[in-house]
């Protein structure tokens, strides 16, 4: 493997890892959704460049379903949901962004330096996408953690699964349906958040998940 | 003989569902009574032909069930063989007797299915040979009977049992999985051949030993670990509880026998002290407890811990015995101690029989509220008479062969070398002599409260004798202890393959003994003659009644209780069970219960009436399972929390939770 292949994998797994991070402060919901988009987007143009490295041809397809379904129909059908919802000028913050930044930036550190000791056997293209996508993962969640918006808990839950994707792809002679599982799921896992969110709104006027706290009576 | 075996157990399992299917119809309880009468028959009578060598047909089999690379191995040996027998012989006695006490159950459909599941069950115990299987078949034995328990489960005290005797089941499984895992090792085979091979470290091999003290012992109902049992065993249907208190508790004895008499290999001289210990302590405290109670049946259930004691009490002997390489006396110790079971499990049926007649007679269960049954349910009143002088052991029933045999043991132990041994097996003997006086003197109380004296309530005057088949039963039952008590001879040597087995020495032969007599060890030393004790009770109280009827009237006369020269008319001031106990309460209940009285008299002048009232503590509950049952209840309070929290909190606690695990990862690493 040359540098060159190397070098372009570590480029688009770590710019994925920045686009995660670009995430974490985009209070607005277009603007978190644009950046969703262009998340997936680098994730199928990683995962392309895994497929033309490893020469796995199914890698293609993941790639394929990355860029047609994360990139474009969820994007697309979350800005339909917020435009329906009208919740497209709300700014909704739990943390300051400031605090939520350099809690992404130890996070990010923390990937880093337990999955570089955990696998120092492993080939070092593996190595290097395992920590970002540990990254990712942890970044993800860490989205859900902060939002309290329903909507952008969804979208943290969507970046999380990218990192799942990314991992996957990484190491090598992993097979075709664990991914389609993966992204199948997730596709469910989004119809069923979508159902809840009009339901959610149906019953509270609001799809900010403390209205729910609230009205179950309990501390919230 | 093992295929015979499975098939009779897979017919009782298969009996479950069909007594579901069955449901309400009026005919469900003759015919799973009935069935399940007939397959225990069966296998008992494989359970006596497989003790007594019967060759030629297979004696173990592995079915292609349970864990995939290991299979089910079931087996039938000598061991096996003799707790088959007690276990059907309480199940067809049981079956018997619910033929005819079944009747009066309210909800059928509750006991029905669980009745043979859970008999199939204490078989497959006892058929296991692999420790998969034997804990399967165990927990399922605690599932099935736990079901029983809460038979009738609209009273809040039968579902307090129920919770407890779950809590304490699960418990002793989880205990008996640990010493099963040690015992596999590393290696993970769990066949029972594959753990008699591998010979376990002293440590661990004295670790396994705790382990099944506490797994089998809490099931057997050793002190401490005796809460439930008084709890449970009266709260489930009178059948069920005879078969729980004489039979379970025996499987119970059978898995500690299997484990640390044959699976964990050569005795250290200390095991055994940690069991005599126990044993002698079970006993007494047992029958103190027996005292105290005016339940008939929950004084029964007590009384089973006694006779646990006392069956521990030979274990612990004979692995003493054996630890210090004298196998005669190891032998003799272990045949006593199985004798023993066999005896227990025949009267304690009985009188648990008894007690349901009374029970289902009368609606009570209370002795302060029974009296005079023995004019109204004469034959009843024989047999459980018969059931109190054998559990009391009095000659020449089988409950004195075998703690007479216990005792010639124990006078055995000078011939021990260690001087811890022969410090305390004294002690222990002291502690069963004891617990067998003072079991006499709860059986007076027990017969003559419940069947004596003058009825004290409407319900005890309006009594019935009890149906055909349940006396059929207890009938059979008072037969057999006199039988094993004439003839103990022939039940000694058929437990020497046991004996055998698992000591590598036997008792003397007893069948070609002069008038039927035993020697445990040498003539020269002790011998006991059951039918020449049997003659002369017969001829000294025939003569002593002929005498009487000769020399003075034999006209049948019924006049007044003796009543001080002042005749009451209430039946409420006969000597009561509370009033019986309470000289033996006031020698122990105030160090053992911290018993108190408390004395109310009103002033002069005032027209209440003066109240006496007794407060009897359980200190082991109050030392050992309070505390517990406090700290669980306060942690819980405090989780709680955890119950309440909002999405976003939950969402925190597993990130939390995740990076907390990573940074662990990241440090230790």
């Amino acid at each position: 493997m040359g540098t060159l292949t190397f070098d372009v994998a570590h480029l688009l797994a770590g710019s994925l890892v920045l686009v995660s991070v670009m995430m974490l402060y985009q209070d607005r919901l277009y603007a978190l959704l644009n950046v969703y988009a262009l998340h997936a987007l680098v994730l199928a143009a990683s995962v392309a460049w895994q497929a033309f490295v490893q020469d796995a041809p199914h890698l293609y397809v993941t790639a394929a379903i990355a860029l047609i379904f994360k990139a474009v129909i969820i994007p697309v059908a979350l800005h339909r949901i917020i435009v329906r919802l009208g919740i497209h000028r709300q700014i909704e913050n739990v943390v300051g962004v400031g605090p939520t930044m350099l809690l992404g930036m130890g996070l990010v550190a923390l990937s880093m330096v337990v999955m570089l000791r955990v696998t120092t056997e492993a080939d070092p293209l593996a190595r290097e996408d395992l920590a970002f996508a540990l990254s990712v993962v942890l970044l993800g969640l860490l989205m859900m953690v902060t939002r309290r918006n329903a909507v952008s808990q969804v979208v943290g839950f969507m970046s999380l699964e990218n990192g799942l994707v990314l991992a996957a792809t990484g190491a090598k002679g992993m097979p075709l349906v664990v991914e389609i599982s993966v992204a199948f799921s997730v596709l469910i896992a989004f119809i069923v958040i979508g159902i809840f969110l009009f339901r959610i709104r149906e019953r509270f006027d609001t799809v900010d998940v403390q209205a729910l706290d609230r009205f179950r009576g309990e501390r919230g | 003989m093992i295929i015979e075996a499975l098939y009779g157990v897979a017919v009782l399992l298969v009996l479950a569902p069909v007594a579901v299917a069955l449901g309400a119809t009026s005919r469900a309880t003759p015919i799973v009574y009935g069935v399940t009468l007939v397959v225990t028959l069966m296998l008992g009578v494989i359970g006596v032909a497989s003790l007594y060598g019967e060759t030629g047909h297979a004696t173990s089999v592995t079915l292609p069930l349970g864990l995939p690379w290991l299979g089910a191995h079931l087996r039938i040996d000598a061991l096996s063989a003799f707790f088959l027998v007690v276990v059907n012989l309480g199940g067809a006695t049981a079956s018997l007797y619910a033929l005819g006490y079944g009747r009066h159950e309210e909800t059928p459909g509750r006991v029905l299915p669980f009745y043979p599941a859970y008999l199939a069950a204490m078989n497959l115990v006892v058929l296991a040979n692999d420790a998969f299987s034997f804990l399967v078949a165990w927990e399922f034995m605690s599932l099935t009977s736990w079901a029983l328990v809460i038979a009738h489960h609209r009273d809040q005290e039968n579902m307090r049992a129920g919770y407890v005797y779950l809590l304490m089941a699960s418990f002793g499984t989880l205990t008996l999985l640990l010493a099963f895992g040690l015992l596999a090792g590393a290696g993970g085979n769990y066949a029972f051949d594959a753990i008699r091979a591998a010979h376990p470290s002293a440590a661990l091999a004295a670790l396994v030993l705790i382990l099944a003290l506490i797994g089998a012992g809490s099931k057997a109902g050793v002190v401490p670990l005796h809460a439930w049992l008084p709890l449970a065993h009266p709260a489930a249907p009178s059948q069920v509880s005879a078969l729980m208190s004489g039979v379970m508790t025996k499987v119970a004895v059978y898995g500690f026998v299997r484990i640390v008499f044959d699976l964990l290999g050569a005795p250290q001289w200390w095991w055994s002290m940690l069991v005599l210990a126990i044993g002698g302590i079970t006993a007494a405290m047992g029958v103190l407890y027996a005292l105290m109670q005016h339940d008939l049946k929950r004084l029964l259930a007590y009384h089973t811990v006694e006779n646990i004691g006392i069956i521990f009490i030979g274990l612990g002997l004979a692995l003493a015995f054996k630890a210090e390489g004298l196998e005669w006396a190891a032998a003799l110790a272990l045949t006593a101690a199985l004798f023993h079971v066999f005896n227990h499990s025949v009267f304690k049926s009985l009188l648990f029989f008894g007690a349901g007649s009374v029970l289902s007679s009368t609606g009570e269960r209370d002795m302060e509220h029974l009296g005079g049954l023995i004019h109204r349910m004469p034959q009843t009143a024989f047999v459980f008479l018969v059931g109190c002088v054998a559990i009391s052991a009095l000659p020449p029933l089988n409950g004195f062969v075998s703690e007479w045999l216990t005792f010639q043991a124990i006078l055995l132990s000078p011939q021990l070398s260690s001087w811890g041994l022969k410090l305390l097996v004294p002690a222990v003997g002291a502690l069963l002599a004891l617990s067998a006086a003072l079991a006499a003197a709860c059986f007076v109380k027990a017969f003559g409260v419940t069947f004596l004296g003058r009825p004290r309530t409407e319900a005890a005057a309006k009594a019935e004798e009890t149906d055909s088949n349940s006396l059929a039963a207890m009938v059979f039952l008072a037969a057999l202890c006199l039988v094993a008590g004439v003839l103990p001879g022939i039940f000694l040597d058929a437990l020497a393959p046991v004996s055998h087995a698992l000591i590598g020495a036997r008792m003397p032969h007893q069948a070609g003994l002069q008038w039927l007599t035993i020697v445990p060890i040498a003539e020269s030393r002790s011998s006991y003659n059951g039918l020449l004790v049997f003659l002369f009770v017969v001829m000294s109280g025939t003569l002593a009644a002929s005498a009487i009827h000769r020399l003075a009237s034999d006209k049948l006369r019924r006049g007044p209780a003796w009543d001080c020269g002042y005749p009451d008319p209430s039946p409420a001031t006969q000597y009561t069970a509370s009033s019986f106990a309470q000289p033996i309460r006031r020698v122990y209940g105030t160090l053992v219960f911290r018993a108190r009285e408390i004395g109310e008299m009103p002033p002069p002048g005032a027209m209440t009436p003066a109240k006496l009232h007794v407060d009897i503590r359980d200190l082991i509950w109050d030392a050992a399972y309070a505390p517990i049952a406090n700290l669980i209840a306060v942690a819980t309070e405090k989780l709680n929390v955890l119950q309440f929290l909002t999405i976003r909190r939950y969402l925190t606690l597993v990130f939390a939770a995740l990076v907390l695990l990573l940074l662990v990862l990241a440090i230790w690493q």
